[in-house]
């Protein structure tokens, strides 16, 4: 996104260019850096520092904070191994330990938390070339580097114009009755567009369900100004790819909800933050707001009303946290993605402490579909709990991994026999993770479970971002909770003791586990831990690092055989 | 303007307090005091120890009483077994991760909650050298527990010199300096407020510091002269 | 674990903040200094001085016998080292003091004998010393440093508005909406005042502008860094004055109201464009508009400074370019609006209030004023020189002359502190009598006859007075090193003696038991401080002057409804160039200051931790200037004036613009003021320590 950058003056001209903006283009300058020059010296740090008005000590608080962010340089060829629960089963470590046992000169390794490429596992990011499916015999340098997730879907609403494999033009957007959703919404005032979204009882699909309209009310109600709105596809959730796949597919559809938000809420800037390990999408991204502009639909009078937007593009660089919206709001303005406390909300005291409306890529692309097919239609879609069509990123031990669109509600035998076409290579189906990493296990004896917000709530389950991940009986469970409590243990901030401790002790037990070297106590401290992080953690990484975990022990107890169980503490 | 006062109820206890208040304080007007490790009067609280939840009847999750304003009607337990299990595992993972040796107020705290400071065997413990590099004070982060006290009072709490910034991420943060420099090469003006707010010794005065580590006054004077003649250079380019 | 026996609540024996501290003891030692989070004036915040620095008070060097040297009556006198003295006890060495004041008054006049009061003792201290010196030699020849410091400021203030002390308390900056910092790097010499404008700007959006020809820290934080050339602050502050005027900033209602002379000015000013300050300055004309504005449009605008204001030869012109632009604001007379010299030393405002100052009485009653007088005269019961005596500088030129024959020195360090000291030894050498009072051996004691070890801060109790009049306790933590005695005893001990051998009939009244009675008998005579007692500041820890009552609460800031002369006064200014410019021969600018981790003459400091982290006399210097001379940072290098020359280390850096070097004046071994001119403010009599001309050379390996 950022004008080629090869030498340190060429860096300075482009700190030159962004200097007034002041700390909140730092993560951006870092990233810039790093790319350019494959690491962050001390001497560039110094001229980000000077440039930017920002401590010296706080930028070397940046680089270790996020993981893409190097002090050491990276090889010319450096290759991030995805190790999270989707691609451990898949012999993600193997991988990784072969590829850097034979790594050529110049060619660096490391393993990353979930590259969002779950449907191709085990995947790797080759500096800025996705690959996936990989085996150790792969030929990196072939591969195009865009991954294509599978879209499916009986009845595609949200979908409907996906394609992947495309250049997307705004042509072709208008042709296929782009903007009509906009058109529409602009019709009626802020607030009645507010009131229809309501009405839509569209919830929103990051994975807390927030009903999105109360949302949008109290920012475009709250008194300071200016208000912001955010877009957040820092879509980090292992096992969750959803959002990834809609932005490859129908971008500009993306852009329309956007405008129909900022037009309700009163924002005339947003940013749109996306996970740093989707480099290409963020080039398709970038080509879109681009033409938008151009256009005139991103700008001043947009559709010749009184209607401004402006959105600018953040790259996130490695922490799952930033996911989070406060989180994200700090990365933004140019810190670590520590989350905030809450209250104050994001609506009142949000993007540098004003009014700010977040939203996951997926609720964003609902809107122009609301307005467009109206409010009847679309609560028609859905349950009456969480209306409207849903997406769920299909992953694992599945003949068809993808993202399912679904406007009725189905059960996961549905969804992973019917849709899926059930287990490959004739296995039986283990256990299901489902909502990603935050959420829980389901055995084979719940498969006809509706997986609606009303049927999993009474059994303490959630649909949370669409994520089902699907293990045979040859998937080693133990592996698969070692790998998520490595990557919750990786992902914490740091902030609350709760999950920087518990998130560590959480991982230290679950390698025992695997080891087969279980503790006496082990169980009750895997508990203690867990329930203390879920009780007392600062923010929903923290309060949902153990459920998958604590989940699994009570559905298998010989996943956690303690030696003797009589010095178990009571 | 006043505003009216609420009501909550601590405990079966019905009290009167300002709507203003956090939990704690409103705890703390009822003669009860709320176990917390980084809360300090002088420094923005940031939540972050979590010793200090209490259960709010209706709450899906414990409330920090140090950040968490009072509403009315809220009904509140501080000593539920919810309550004493968390404050319990956060004691008995800190232990298994740190040095509290010179932290009585935890040590306190642990007694009180009745942890057992081994529960965690084979923990990671974040074992580091101690950083001695200037002449006024200590830094054994070893005994860091993570309140970010002195990174607040570095900043924007206190001090305004930003010579330190918390580094690492998770179970690995540390307390950073510029690329880790030393600090005399820092920006640090060696004001000691961080010293100040350190709760567990971490940072600690050098006289101090070799008090406790039996040297009488005249060999402590003697040791900074030594030290002298090494550091004499490092400030010229400063 | 090292756990306190006890811990004693004090006052900073640093600068002028007035840091309230907690010393923590364990046998009979300080080991840690902490500060208290909720009591004015900082808030539990300190600075490596205050934190790390008071460790001085256990130095082995430490005074701690009566010394009488050993060649007495040689002269010329040379200095000595602790080597040229012998001991003596309290009896024979004040005997011995008694004797030689009385013999000259009694010969030559008390006028014969000049004498130093120190802006580091406390308020009574001070007080008894210039109760002694008045009532007893005779004499109004009282000074003190305050003269070396802000004798401008007070000078130039007193002219405006008829008083000088900070018209603001620190509490009030952090609330300000802008301030105007110039000739002083507060982050260095006052660190918590700094950070409390640095909280102004960072947490509630102050802005600031930066006057000063140094890239001081705080440039960093600024809305706008104005770099004159050092010495043309005038034009700059003029100029904006004229764009204020010109563009009608000014607030006419308190102009009407409050302040005169503006027609007169309005005319005179008119030629005094930013452009013109531009050619004497370098500042750009549309800086020096955008600070005009700023200043003059904000609600809450103050102005701070220090030495780079005062220690000029044209200090109180400097001082009333400022207290005009405050006039003509309004910026003044409301919380956090106003006029501030930041004082430099812990109880310089205490000393000039407690009558260390030979014009005046304590509280700034004038000694010329028969009815003052008389209350004095009445009250100690002797009667008393009408005539306003010497100030620091003149006293020297007096003793060069031979008008004086003797000087008595507590607590200063004139053999560091003076400018050009080559002549000041000179003047020392022919002296009949010298005496001096201090916690430490120093350049000036090297010259004494007696010896007399003093209490240092941390063994007595008193009062301090900081930059913002608030009055504070010391109190005593670990017991005195030997002999040593405080000031206010040895001080009332000597002066019974010296009343006896003058046949006074009755004492002016020095039967003293504790400072507390001391601070009762000033109070009672010195109207701002009649509701003050030690039980109130037990009790609130401070309490700001004037306050004339027991029931009034403190004055945290001055001039709500008047100014102490009624209107304040516009004054018309000329720009002056500096005395001593750069030529061929000495083609730098020396600049003198303070650094963090130092303390003037560096009596306390060089004997602390503090010397540890800056052990060596350093020059600032320009790194274009550094190549052009072939010196590299860390290289010792030779400065030389026309007075003398140093040697020092070269601190290669930015600070300092092109043609111009620094020097900090901490170090006898290099010892800055060998270099500076005894050239003075006509008005304040004070020396310009920011100005002269010097030549840099690299030394021969």
């Amino acid at each position: 996104m950022e004008p080629e950058i090869t030498n340190a003056a060429q860096y300075e001209q482009y700190l030159d260019s962004v200097r007034s903006h002041g700390r909140t283009m730092l993560l951006p300058a870092l990233i810039a850096a790093q790319q350019s020059f494959r690491h962050i010296s001390p001497e560039t740090a110094t001229a980000v520092s000077k440039a930017l008005k920002v401590p010296l000590a706080d930028i070397t608080g940046m680089i270790e904070f996020y993981t893409m962010l190097k002090i050491e340089p990276v090889g010319e060829t450096h290759i991030a191994v995805c190790t999270s629960p989707v691609c451990a089963a898949k012999q993600a470590h193997q991988l990784l330990h072969e590829m850097s046992a034979n790594a050529a000169p110049g060619v660096t390794t490391e393993a990353v938390a979930c590259l969002g490429l779950c449907d191709h596992a085990p995947a790797v990011l080759v500096n800025d070339r996705q690959v996936g499916s990989v085996t150790p015999k792969t030929d990196l340098s072939s591969a195009n580097g865009r991954v294509q997730s599978r879209l499916h879907g009986e009845e595609r609403m949200l979908t409907q114009w996906c394609e992947e494999d495309v250049e997307h033009t705004l042509e072709n957007f208008l042709e296929c009755g782009g903007f009509q959703g906009l058109r529409a919404a602009l019709e009626h005032s802020p607030d009645e567009v507010i009131e229809t979204v309501k009405q839509s009882g569209l919830r929103g699909r990051g994975g807390a369900g927030f009903p999105t309209g109360t949302k949008w009310e109290g920012a475009a109600q709250a008194s300071g100004h200016p208000k912001y709105l955010v877009i957040n596809q820092d879509e980090s959730e292992p096992g969750t790819f959803k959002d990834r796949a809609l932005l490859l597919g129908d971008p500009f559809l993306i852009l329309e909800g956007i405008l129909i938000a900022a037009y309700a809420i009163g924002a005339e800037h947003g940013y749109f933050y996306i996970r740093g390990e989707y480099p290409f999408a963020q080039q398709v991204l970038n080509h879109t707001i681009t033409q938008a502009r151009q256009a005139g639909y991103l700008g001043q009078r947009i559709l010749g009303r009184e209607f401004n937007f402006e959105l600018e593009i953040r790259s996130g660089a490695g922490a799952y946290i930033c996911g989070e919206e406060t989180a994200l709001f700090e990365s933004i303005e140019g810190k670590r993605g520590f989350p905030r406390i809450k209250p104050p909300f994001p609506t009142t005291h949000g993007l540098f402490g004003r009014p700010t409306v977040i939203n996951n890529v997926e609720t964003i692309v609902n809107i122009p579909l609301i307005f467009k097919i109206g409010v009847d239609h679309y609560r028609s879609m859905g349950s009456p709990a969480a209306p409207g069509p849903r997406l769920f990123s299909l992953s694992g031990s599945v003949v068809d991994p993808g993202v399912y669109e679904i406007t009725t509600p189905v059960t996961l035998r549905q969804l992973i026999y019917g849709l899926g076409g059930g287990i490959p290579n004739g296995r039986k189906l283990q256990a299901v993770l489902l909502g990603g990493a935050a959420g829980k296990f389901v055995p084979p004896e719940k498969l006809d479970l509706l997986l609606t917000d009303e049927a999993l709530r009474p059994l303490g389950l959630s649909v949370g971002s669409g994520a089902v991940m699907v293990y045979d009986d040859q998937v080693d469970l133990r592996l698969v909770l070692s790998s998520l409590a490595d990557f919750f243990a990786h992902e914490s901030c740091g902030k609350c003791y709760p999950c920087q401790l518990g998130t560590q002790r959480q991982a230290e037990i679950t390698h025992r586990m695997l080891a087969g070297q279980v503790l006496t106590g082990d169980l009750d401290r895997l508990q203690d831990v867990g329930w203390t992080m879920t009780d007392a953690s600062l923010c929903g990484l923290g309060q949902t690092a153990s459920h998958a975990i604590l989940s699994a022990v009570e559905l298998w107890p010989e996943l956690i055989v303690e030696p003797d169980p009589k010095q178990v503490r009571s | 303007m006043t505003p009216e006062p609420i009501t909550i109820t601590i405990d079966g206890q019905q009290i009167s307090v300002s709507p203003e208040v956090t939990l704690m304080q409103a705890i703390a007007s009822i003669g009860q005091d709320t176990p917390v490790i980084c809360f300090h009067e002088a420094t923005t609280s940031e939540g972050l120890c979590r010793l200090c939840v209490v259960e709010v009847e209706g709450w899906r999750t414990l409330a920090p009483a140090c950040v968490t304003k009072v509403a009315d009607e809220m009904v509140l337990h501080t000593d539920s077994e919810r309550v004493r299990r968390a404050r319990r595992t956060i004691l008995e993972m800190l232990s298994s991760a740190v040095d509290l040796s010179e932290a009585p107020a935890i040590q306190q705290q642990i007694d009180d909650y009745q942890a057992d400071p081994e529960r965690f065997p084979e923990a990671h413990r974040r074992t580091q050298p101690i950083l001695d590099d200037n002449p006024f004070y200590v830094r054994d982060y070893e005994k860091c527990v993570l309140c970010w006290r002195c990174v607040q009072a570095c900043g924007d709490d206190l001090q305004f010199t930003y010579a330190l910034s918390l580094g690492g991420r998770g179970y690995e943060t540390k307390i950073a300096t510029f690329f880790n420099a030393p600090m005399p090469e820092t920006t640090c003006v060696f004001c000691g407020n961080c010293v100040a707010v350190c709760p567990t010794n971490a940072l600690k005065g050098k006289t101090e510091f070799y008090l406790d580590q039996g040297m009488d006054y005249d060999q402590i004077r003697l040791q900074r002269r030594r030290q002298q003649k090494s550091s004499s250079q490092d400030k010229k380019n400063g | 674990m090292a756990e306190a026996d006890t811990s004693v609540r004090s006052t900073c024996p640093y600068c002028g903040v007035g840091c309230q501290i907690d010393l923590k003891v364990r046998n009979d030692r300080i080991y840690k200094v902490d500060a208290p989070f909720n009591i004015a004036p900082n808030f539990g915040r300190l600075c490596s001085k205050g934190r790390f620095g008071v460790d001085f008070v256990h130095h082995p060097s430490r005074l701690t016998q009566p010394l009488i040297r050993k060649d007495l009556g040689s002269k010329p006198r040379q200095p000595v080292g602790l080597e040229g003295f012998r001991p003596a006890t309290w009896d024979e060495a004040l005997d011995l003091a008694a004797d030689r004041l009385a013999e000259i008054v009694q010969a030559r006049g008390g006028d014969a004998i000049g004498t130093f009061c120190s802006a580091k003792a406390t308020n009574e201290d001070n007080y008894i010393f210039q109760k002694f010196i008045r009532g007893v030699i005779g004499t109004n020849n009282v000074d003190h440093c305050a003269r070396l410091c802000h004798a401008a400021s007070v000078t130039g203030l007193q002219i405006a508005i008829g008083s000088s002390a900070m018209s603001n308390s620190i509490a009030e900056m952090k609330d300000l909406d802008m301030f105007i910092v110039t000739g002083s790097n507060t982050t260095e010499t006052h660190p918590v005042i700094s950070t409390f404008l640095r909280e102004a700007i960072v947490n509630h959006g102050a802005k600031m502008v930066v006057v000063d020809p140094r890239e001081i820290e705080l440039c960093q934080f600024a809305e706008l860094w104005l770099r004159p050339t050092a010495g043309t602050d005038v034009a700059v502050f003029q100029a904006m004055a004229q764009v204020i005027v010109s563009e009608n900033l000014v607030d006419r209602d308190f102009l009407r109201e409050r302040v005169e002379n503006f027609e007169n000015y309005r005319l005179e000013i008119s030629d005094s464009t930013p452009e013109w300050a531009e050619a004497i300055s370098g500042v750009p004309a549309a800086d020096i508009r955008t600070a005009a504005r700023l200043y003059a449009q904000a609600n809450q605008a103050a102005i701070y400074w220090g030495m780079g204001i005062s220690q000029s030869v044209h200090g109180t012109d400097n001082a009333l370019s400022l207290s005009n632009l405050a006039l003509l604001t309004g910026n003044l007379g409301k919380s956090g609006s106003g006029l501030n010299p930041l004082r430099g030393q812990n109880n310089v405002q205490g000393c000039s209030d407690s009558g260390g100052l030979p014009n005046v009485f304590p509280g700034y009653q004038l000694v010329t004023d028969d009815e003052i007088r008389t209350k004095f005269e009445r009250d100690w019961g002797v009667l008393l020189n009408p005539q306003e005596g010497l100030t620091t500088m003149e006293m020297v030129d007096a003793a060069e002359r031979g008008a004086i024959q003797a000087y008595f020195v507590m607590g200063e360090n004139p053999m560091m502190s003076e400018p050009d000291l080559r002549h000041a030894r000179h003047v020392m050498e022919d002296l009949d009598f010298i005496l001096v009072q201090d916690i430490f051996l120093n350049e000036t004691g090297e010259y004494a006859d007696i010896l007399l070890p003093a209490a240092s801060f941390a063994e007595k109790s008193g009062t301090f007075t900081n930059s913002d009049r608030r009055v504070q306790l010391i109190r005593p933590a670990v017991p005195s090193p030997g002999q040593a005695r405080a000031d206010w005893e040895v001080l009332c001990d000597l002066a019974v003696r010296v009343e006896q051998r003058l046949g006074r009939e009755s004492s002016a009244g020095f039967s003293f038991t504790s400072p507390a009675e001391i601070w009762d008998e000033m109070a009672r005579l010195t109207p701002p401080f009649q509701g003050i007692t030690y039980d109130r500041l037990e009790r609130e820890s401070g309490v700001h002057w004037p306050c004339p009552t027991p029931d009034h609460p403190g004055t945290p800031y001055l001039f709500t409804d008047t100014f102490p002369r009624g209107k304040g006064q516009l004054v018309s200014l000329d720009y002056n160039p500096s005395a001593e410019l750069p030529d061929d021969e000495f083609p730098f600018i020396l600049s003198t200051g303070r650094v963090l981790y130092h303390w003037h003459g560096g009596t306390m400091t060089r004997r602390s931790k503090l010397d540890d982290i800056y052990p060596e006399p350093t020059v600032e210097i320009h790194p274009l200037d550094a190549d052009q001379l072939g010196v590299q940072a860390g290289d010792w290098i030779q400065v030389r004036s026309r007075r003398g020359q140093i040697r020092v280390r070269t601190l290669v850096t930015e600070r300092s613009p092109q043609g111009m070097v620094f020097i900090p004046f901490h170090f006898a071994e290099a010892a800055a003021n060998e270099l500076t001119m005894d050239v003075r403010d006509e008005r304040a009599k004070i020396p310009d320590y920011k100005v002269c001309a010097v030549a840099v050379e690299p030394l021969a390996e």
